[in-house]
């Protein structure tokens, strides 16, 4: 059963990266993003970021970003699940 | 549609040319559009220009001005700031007799208060200004060098700031922090437009399902 947060962050990544309807749903822990997504820049991360704290009601502060983070969905959604779980 | 150009005021009492983009047969119905800023007016451009194209088979003519500084205009955008632009989006309605107003995005911190309209996903100056400050940060953390948002604002509050391309000038940065939609307008969400929003995306793009529902919200709304 996936976590609401799990749903959140594929209906945020679909918007973000305009992917067709259920291409997210195919995301595992294991799928590659920052660096495998040539889509992803870093005005596009800005933004991925900025709406996972408006639509996961949580703070990303910048230092808390870095590569590790953006590599796979897994780490991403992690990152999120953690996020929310302190907030 | 077709090119137009106003008279548009600039911060020393005088007027400069600006351009517009223009749906206008002349007709009674007439809807000017405040664009979103930066970097979102380029990836909405396409939606915006959409939206018109549909209102013109409506039988409603519209007007999207550049604001100063902004897209085809010849002033430098480090000098403007957001009365400026609201002076500025005043004279456009008037002199193109402008009867109803949309401001999309950032836009909506901008539209002509009199007029009636509608303010599509509206910001705050406050999170474009983090958005644009946290991107700039990401991509000087490639090249090896550290930022943060607080020593950025307040580097750009003493001399400006360039921020994914666009040179800010420090009044701007200033009273963009704490700038808002303005009040009274009716407010169209995301969620009745469908889909996700454009100006999310990495890459400009267009949408026809969610050009048509904007469009049917601006339509139904001005023939009432």
């Amino acid at each position: 059963m996936p976590t609401e947060t799990d749903q959140l962050l594929r209906r945020i990544l679909t918007d973000v990266l305009g992917l067709k309807a259920g291409q997210a749903e195919g995301f595992t822990a294991e799928t590659g993003l920052f660096g495998h997504l040539p889509e992803l820049d870093s005005m596009a991360v800005a933004g991925l970021l900025t709406e996972m704290e408006d639509r996961l009601d949580i703070m990303i502060e910048d230092d808390e970003i870095d590569g590790e983070l953006l590599e796979t969905y897994g780490s991403l959604l992690a990152f999120a699940e953690a996020k929310r779980a302190s907030a | 549609m077709t090119p137009a150009a106003w008279p548009c005021p600039t911060p020393d009492g005088g007027s400069a040319e600006e351009y517009a983009l223009c749906c206008d047969r002349g007709r009674a119905r007439r809807l000017l559009i405040v664009p979103a800023l930066f970097d979102e007016a380029n990836r909405l451009r396409r939606l915006t220009v959409e939206v018109m194209r549909r209102l013109d088979g409506a039988g409603i003519d519209s007007i999207l001005p550049d604001l100063p500084g902004c897209n085809e205009s010849l002033q430098p955008l480090e000098a403007q700031t957001p009365m400026g632009w609201r002076a500025a989006m005043a004279a456009a309605a008037a002199h193109f007799g402008a009867t109803h107003v949309l401001g999309i995005r950032g836009g909506a911190m901008l539209t002509p208060g009199p007029l009636p309209g509608w303010h599509y996903a509206p910001s705050k100056g406050a999170s474009i200004l983090r958005q644009l400050i946290r991107a700039r940060i990401l991509a000087s953390r490639e090249t090896g060098i550290s930022e943060s948002q607080d020593s950025l604002l307040e580097q750009g509050l003493a001399k400006g700031l360039e921020l994914a391309g666009f040179r800010l000038g420090p009044v701007l940065l200033g009273e963009f922090q704490g700038l808002t939609p303005v009040p009274g307008a009716r407010i169209v969400d995301q969620d009745t437009i469908g889909g996700g929003g454009l100006w999310l995306r990495a890459d400009p793009g267009e949408d026809r399902d969610q050009a048509d529902a904007l469009a049917a919200v601006l339509a139904i709304g001005i023939a009432a």
